[in-house]
């Protein structure tokens, strides 16, 4: 039913092909299912949840972002200055951001929140509701076939002459993803907000009773979950050039095996999972053809989780009873 | 007599006289078909799920292997032409197989890693049907599944054909003898599910559910048990594969056998009642049904109305998963437990209401 323009179809270049430029693509498009995964880990550390519909707010939040660049008209490289192209695209970074974080916190408010003493279960198929109505707002909002995201960005090969190709596409989707992740570490780490989230991870019941809003915090870390998505969504759109309601299904599913991968709940395991993933899906592609690089990620997951079964950095995370 | 408590003999009453009464429609029949079909994958799935709490993400998987089974065992392309009888045997055995030997290595995983993995296989799964091509004809699908239901006699007429019912004034399709069949089957699998459950092993799969380190303390094998249950809920979404296969003529696209399909299942057993195999049976027909059957005639309504070519808002079809979507979270939001939820399940989300009834009997 689901047929999708995966990050993996990104275009290689014109360089000859070697396993250096495979690693370099790989951990580019990594980088960006490590923001979407981050996410998917940060919701699931502190509620347990599952979030199915994170893949498809990320598929709202290029939706969005291409309505930005229509509204302020600046869809070409052809006929704007270089200010007026770099004007939209920060414009987009940050209202796409700021528009999914309150698309993701008003769906917890309204949907999870009176869920929060219910099963497991219970909140997962609600979220899985939520994802089928994201999706079909997406049909509405931009129809059943693929549309073309504006192509503001060149593709200017930036180390000419070492044989690897490493375009400015490929330069803004780490020079925007990394700064975010470090950002976030840093916030997590050092602010009082980032340490009550920590907190409430941890045990909600002691981090009330320590005085903590966990109510609160659990919003906060939604909205901060989205408004990584919403990043994500407007790298994913400058980079691939065309978005399709249908696409959060797949690149969410790969964000949540790269969180899974990491060790769900654990910040650094995200970002983790997202470069392997992004590595070993391009460098499947390259050895095994592109048929079978997405089994192949999928069962590198089977084989990482057999024998850490919290996943890679997943050991510091405690099962609760 | 309250008929309603009997609902479900009633049902299958109503389905197997459906085809004698006169407004019956053959393209019905057919769809009606289907649904038996994916009745009988919800309730491998309630297995699974239901009774054993363990939540796997790619039950489509053994709907897929089950009807690629009976593909390959049937389709001119191969050599084996084999009766449908064979095939779906083979079908339900493979599937079960394949189902103990992919969960047996990742038994140890908890709750959400297992979900991952089964999802994960899921895919795998699909991937390995659709780039297979030598042996699955990839997207294409194999066709035609033509076995008969006799062994050895390869079908080639329909029914209609012997005058079996043509004085009961019936339109009826070209392979009646498939309904009632998977409404048989289906009928069976109740019965078997139902004496399942109060058996040795079905009290087993609860108590496992219910608390896993008491089930064990208790003297339970919990590998072994959970091992039995995908066993019998892979071989029957084997099953129900091979009843697709072979209702559709074809394996159609592997698309068919995608995590979506797996996803709305697990939103089936849910919507219809964890555990309680009646429910499930409710589930699968109200939401599949909504979705095979009433979004097709709404659609059909609406376009003798309009005409055909409106923009996606004016069909149901183009609401389906908004309305999906907020049923699954009002019924999770007031009516956790299913429709028709099974008692356990029930006294479990609603503990005041269930301490209330107990205080009232002393």
């Amino acid at each position: 039913m689901f047929e999708v323009f995966a990050l993996t179809d990104a275009p290689i270049g014109d360089a000859p092909a070697g396993f250096g430029q495979f690693l370099l693509l790989g951990l580019v498009l990594g980088s960006l299912y490590a923001l979407i995964a981050l996410g998917y880990t940060m919701v699931y550390g502190i509620i347990e949840l599952i979030n199915f519909a994170h893949g498809d707010l990320f598929m709202l939040g290029s939706f969005w972002a291409l309505q930005v660049a229509t509204w302020v008209a600046v869809t070409t490289t052809s006929n704007n200055s270089t200010s007026a192209i770099i004007g939209t695209v920060l414009l987009m970074l940050l209202l796409t951001p700021i528009c999914c974080a309150a698309l993701n916190m008003a769906a917890d408010r309204v949907i999870y929140k009176p869920l929060r003493h219910s099963p497991k279960l219970t909140v997962i198929v609600s979220a899985i509701g939520v994802s089928f109505i994201f999706i079909n707002c997406g049909l509405f909002w931009k129809g059943a076939t693929p549309v073309k995201f504006p192509d503001l960005v060149p593709d200017t090969n930036l180390l000419p002459n070492t044989g690897l190709t490493l375009t400015w596409k490929d330069a803004m989707v780490v020079g925007v993803t990394v700064p975010t992740m470090i950002a976030l570490t840093l916030f997590v780490k050092f602010t009082p907000l980032g340490k009550a989230m920590r907190a409430t991870a941890q045990n909600p019941t002691a981090a009330q009773l320590m005085g903590i809003n966990v109510d609160r915090v659990i919003a906060a870390t939604f909205a901060i979950g989205g408004a990584l998505a919403g990043v994500a969504s407007v790298i994913y759109g400058l980079y691939i050039k065309a978005v399709d309601y249908q696409m959060g299904f797949q690149n969410g599913l790969y964000a949540f095996t790269a969180a899974v991968l990491g060790g769900i709940g654990n910040i650094p395991g995200a970002v983790l999972g997202g470069l392997v993933i992004g590595v070993v899906g391009e460098l499947g592609k390259a050895y095994l053809g592109s048929k079978w690089s997405e089994a192949l990620i999928f069962a590198i997951l089977i084989v990482i989780l057999l024998f850490r079964p919290a996943g890679l950095l997943g050991a510091r995370t405690r099962e609760k009873v | 007599m309250n008929l309603l408590r009997y609902w479900v003999l009633v049902l299958f009453t109503l389905l197997a006289a459906y085809p004698f009464l006169p407004f019956a429609e053959a393209n019905r029949g057919e769809q009606f078909t289907v649904l038996f079909v994916y009745a009988i994958l919800a309730l491998g799935l309630n297995v699974v799920l239901g009774y054993t709490g363990l939540l796997h993400l790619g039950i489509a998987a053994f709907f897929g292997i089950g009807a690629y089974t009976v593909g390959i065992l049937t389709v001119p392309f191969f050599p084996f032409q084999q009766s449908f009888l064979v095939a779906a045997l083979a079908a339900t055995i493979l599937s079960a197989l394949v189902g103990v030997a992919s969960t047996a290595p990742i038994l140890r995983l908890r709750g959400d890693y297992l979900a991952l993995v089964t999802l994960g296989f899921g895919l795998i799964t699909l991937y390995a049907i659709r780039n297979l091509d030598a042996i699955t004809e990839g997207t294409k699908g194999m066709n035609p599944i033509e076995a008969g239901p006799i062994p050895g006699v390869p079908e080639s007429t329909d029914l209609s054909g012997l005058k079996l019912y043509s004085g009961w004034g019936v339109r009826w399709y070209k392979y009646p003898y498939l309904y009632f069949i998977t409404l048989c089957v289906l009928g069976l699998i109740m019965l078997f599910l139902r004496n399942l459950e109060r058996s040795r092993l079905g009290r087993a799969w609860v108590a496992l559910r219910e608390d896993e380190l008491a089930a064990s303390c208790m003297g339970l094998n919990p590998a072994r048990l959970k091992l039995a249950a995908i066993a019998i809920g892979a071989g029957l979404a084997g099953l129900a594969g091979a009843f697709y296969a072979m209702s559709l003529r074809t394996t159609g696209n592997p698309q068919s056998y995608d995590f979506t399909l797996s996803m709305i299942m697990v939103c089936c057993v849910i919507l219809g009642g964890l555990g309680n195999r009646n429910g499930v049976l409710l589930g699968v027909f109200l939401l599949m049904g909504f979705d095979r059957i009433i979004t097709n005639i709404l659609d059909n309504m609406i376009q003798e109305q309009i005409g055909t070519g409106g923009p996606t808002y004016q069909k149901v079809s183009g609401w389906k998963l908004m309305i999906f979507g907020l049923v699954l979270i009002l019924m999770m939001r007031f009516r956790p437990e299913g429709l028709l939820p099974e008692a356990r399940q029930k006294r479990e989300l609603h503990p005041e209401e269930a301490t209330g009834e107990a205080s009232a009997k002393t």
